[in-house]
């Protein structure tokens, strides 16, 4: 006993300060939210449009466009680009409310999440019940979901739980492009949860299919089979993102109240 | 010249598809049921269509022979729809026959488990090995499940949604009262079309579908994918870039082994463990993002080398987070072993016989705990690991302490592994300067890598273009979950998770 108190002692309180203090140090190599500068592009350059796996990088009139919704923040774009033209910075916060906020483009902010509206946010804002479901998955979303439970993030502070029940649940969390064989529990857990209800997206393949993208065996993603209340980009998503994206749903963030999203 | 047996090669070598030994398939079983009985293991048993354009099925064999560091390939033309099954003389391959009739619509005659794998339509269309009607789509986790009959004999069912943040299988308990007589796994929800994804590569897409085969072991099987594709196109990867590739699959083992004593912890209600191994789990994950920005490894393996070096400086921040690290780590699972309510629950639940072990090929930490002594990493050394050796881990018990203690076994040495690679980082670059060439025409090979879970096996066929024919990815976890379901026999079924945990077992990995 006494030492499992002495071991207490010593592993000390790890909980990080966010958001009330600021995030932890994300690594150098950190890729997150990509940011763009078509000005840079030599004239009739396609090297980084050549180069995504999964065709997330595009050219229009506006100069170029990355789907965050389809990045599977893999490094192939900065690589190919002659001219530094695309930089993954470290700003782990992108999670947005529709699937064409996540388009970035150059010189334009990301249209962060919006909190939910007052009435839900009036039944969710001080607790919300998750229901995770893996369809199709790699389980590495699902293990970077897991990690909020952890005493390093302790989702539980902000009155957000993880429930095994759909029918305690009042958010299904959805990772994976949905595969063929889960897109039946997909839905009937979705049917098993008590109106009024909200859809989460976590990380590229629930939000387009991925890698997998038009795959016979898979649905590219939940959006065309449920309506996505929150999207949130990453292959997977950093925890911190994740987080961000709830808190903002439930306007639990200091920033986003003292200035509005631009 | 005719071999009437199976040809020996190594992994990392490519030989010629004409050089792959044609049998009958008497001469093909026989070879492969004598193999085993010397204690040759199976690899991978797949069938290919790509050999001839009539659409005959190629079976193909690997089989390992550890005791020599060789490899048994060879192959047999299927002729006609049926062919004697060899499970019941060899059930390691009791998986591989239904996968095989699953994807191909033969049908292995005599198979005593013969049931869908994936549930998915078959690649033959017209061909099914059930009977099924070429309109009629399979329907997942509809199949004949094993029942027992009898007075107060009652049957359990879970999933595919299950309680937790997992991903989705069905679980059928055949119990007398909390007594697990039998338990029955149907997978197949997670299958998202891997292999086929595969052919006619290597592609744009290759290396990121590699990397989520099995999502928390990117590492292990992109390492070996790019040791086929190095095998192909001849390349020699630079030695720094082979210890980091090592650092890196190491990194990946401390991290699930400990989430996974975490996890166990947590399954026994003893918290302090599970809380701190659930933090220290993300401080290797983060060392991993360290090196390569991804807490899951991602773009950090590619053909020819790595993507991102290790300078002096950051090689110095990271001895000195994994020390602080594995510090943290000896003390919250030192609880574990001296806490004899924790050491109660663990001791003698869910035991697997090394005989059953040995004839299902159960492979990784899972085999090791049976007191079988299998590891790629030194059986089959490739990468670094030629140069750098890591003692095996094993404990005979078979049992969830067995498989909890092997981890941490696992995990002092896999800690002591890197600390020397960081040491003793060899100078040069991380890449192949020219690039990888193109791949060779109509070759095979094989490749072995031991991840977390255990043996990660790939196989690929070139056609004559030098593009993929046919990929075969063998996960650790196709081999163990029947592993799971023996554990469980004469159980309680409350002890289920804890069981589950001990293995814990890739659902994406085996579902492809």
């Amino acid at each position: 006993m006494i030492s499992i108190l002495l071991e207490r002692f010593r592993q000390g309180r790890r909980t990080i300060a966010y958001p009330s203090g600021s995030a932890p140090a994300l690594p150098d190599r950190f890729r997150g939210l990509p940011v763009l500068d078509s000005s840079r592009c030599p004239e009739g350059c396609s090297a980084c449009i050549n180069a995504c796996p999964t065709d997330a990088m595009a050219r229009d009139a506006e100069g170029l466009r990355l789907d965050l919704g389809r990045c599977l923040f893999c490094a192939e774009c900065t690589e190919s680009c002659p001219s530094n033209a695309i930089e993954f910075t470290k700003e782990f916060r992108m999670a947005v409310r529709s699937r064409e906020d996540l388009v970035v483009r150059s010189g334009k902010d990301l249209e962060r999440a919006r909190p939910l509206e007052a009435k839900m946010l009036r039944l969710f804002g001080r607790s919300l019940r998750l229901r995770v479901v893996s369809a199709g998955g790699d389980g590495s979303a699902e293990a970077d979901l897991n990690v909020l439970g952890t005493v390093v993030f302790d989702l539980g502070r902000f009155g957000v739980q993880v429930v095994a029940s759909p029918r305690h649940a009042d958010a299904l969390v959805v990772a994976g492009p949905v595969s063929e064989n889960m897109k039946y529990a997909l839905l009937q857990t979705y049917a098993a949860l008590p109106a009024p209800k909200l859809v989460i997206a976590v990380g590229v393949d629930a939000i387009s299919g991925g890698v997998f993208r038009e795959n016979p065996e898979i649905h590219n993603g939940v959006g065309d089979l449920l309506p996505v209340d929150l999207f949130i980009p990453g292959s997977p998503p950093h925890p911190l993102s994740i987080l961000d994206g709830l808190l903002r749903l439930l306007d639990r963030l200091e920033e986003q109240r003292g200035e509005p999203a631009s | 010249m005719t071999q009437h047996t199976l040809l020996k090669m190594r992994t990392g070598q490519a030989i010629p598809r004409a050089l792959l030994p044609r049998l009958s398939f008497q001469e093909f079983r026989a070879a492969i049921l004598s193999l085993v009985g010397q204690g040759h293991r199976i690899a991978a048993f797949f069938g290919d269509t790509s050999a001839s354009s009539g659409g005959d099925i190629d079976l193909h064999a690997v089989l390992t022979d550890s005791a020599h560091g060789l490899l048994r390939v060879g192959r047999t033309t299927l002729e006609s729809d049926r062919f004697p099954s060899l499970t019941s003389e060899c059930p390691a391959l009791h998986l591989f026959e239904r996968e095989l009739a699953e994807q191909y619509g033969v049908y292995p005659e005599g198979h005593p488990w013969f049931k869908p794998v994936r549930f998915h339509p078959s690649y033959r269309p017209g061909h099914d090995a059930w009977g099924r009607d070429q309109d009629e789509t399979p329907v997942v986790g509809v199949t004949d499940f094993f029942r027992v009959e009898g007075e107060e004999i009652h049957e359990v069912a879970v999933g595919p949604v299950h309680a937790g943040v997992i991903e989705p299988g069905h679980f059928r308990f055949q119990c007398h009262g909390e007594q697990v007589f039998h338990l029955e796994i149907s997978l197949g929800y997670q299958h998202r079309g891997v292999e086929r994804s595969l052919v006619g590569g290597p592609g744009k897409r290759t290396l990121s579908t590699m990397e989520v085969v099995s999502g928390d072991t990117s590492i292990g099987h992109v390492t070996a994918y790019c040791q086929v594709v190095e095998a192909l196109a001849g390349a020699q990867v630079p030695l720094r870039a082979e210890a980091i590739r090592g650092i890196a699959l190491e990194l990946e083992r401390l991290a699930n082994h400990t989430g996974d004593l975490g996890a166990l912890a947590g399954d026994v209600g003893f918290l302090p463990t599970a809380s701190y191994c659930g933090r220290i789990r993300g401080d290797f994950l983060n060392l991993t993002a360290l090196l390569c920005g991804s807490r899951f490894g991602r773009s950090l393996v590619r053909p020819g080398g790595c993507r991102f070096d290790l300078d002096a400086d950051q090689v110095g921040r990271f001895q000195e987070r994994l020390d602080m690290a594995y510090r943290d780590l000896e003390g919250a699972v030192d609880l574990l072993w001296n806490s004899l309510s924790v050491q109660a629950r663990f001791e003698g639940t869910g035991r697997v016989s090394p005989e059953a072990a040995r004839a299902l090929g159960l492979v990784g930490p899972s085999a090791r705990a049976c007191g079988l002594e299998r590891d790629v990493r030194l059986d089959f050394p490739t990468g670094i690991y030629r140069f750098a050796h890591v003692p095996i881990s094993t404990w005979g018990t078979g049992d969830v302490f067995a498989r909890a203690y092997v981890r941490w076994l696992e995990i002092q040495r896999s800690v002591a592994f890197i600390k020397e690679l960081l040491q003793t980082l060899p100078d040069g670059p991380i890449q192949i300067q020219s690039g990888v060439g193109p791949l060779l025409p109509d070759h095979f090979t094989v490749s072995l890598n031991e991840g977390w879970r255990g043996q990660i096996c790939h196989v690929a066929l070139t056609d004559d273009q030098g593009r993929f024919a046919r990929y075969k990815v063998v996960d650790p976890s196709f081999r163990n979950w029947t592993g799971l379901a023996l554990a469980l026999r004469d159980n309680q079924i409350s002890d289920f998770p804890l069981c589950n945990k001990s293995f814990n077992l890739s659902y994406c990995g085996h579902d492809l």
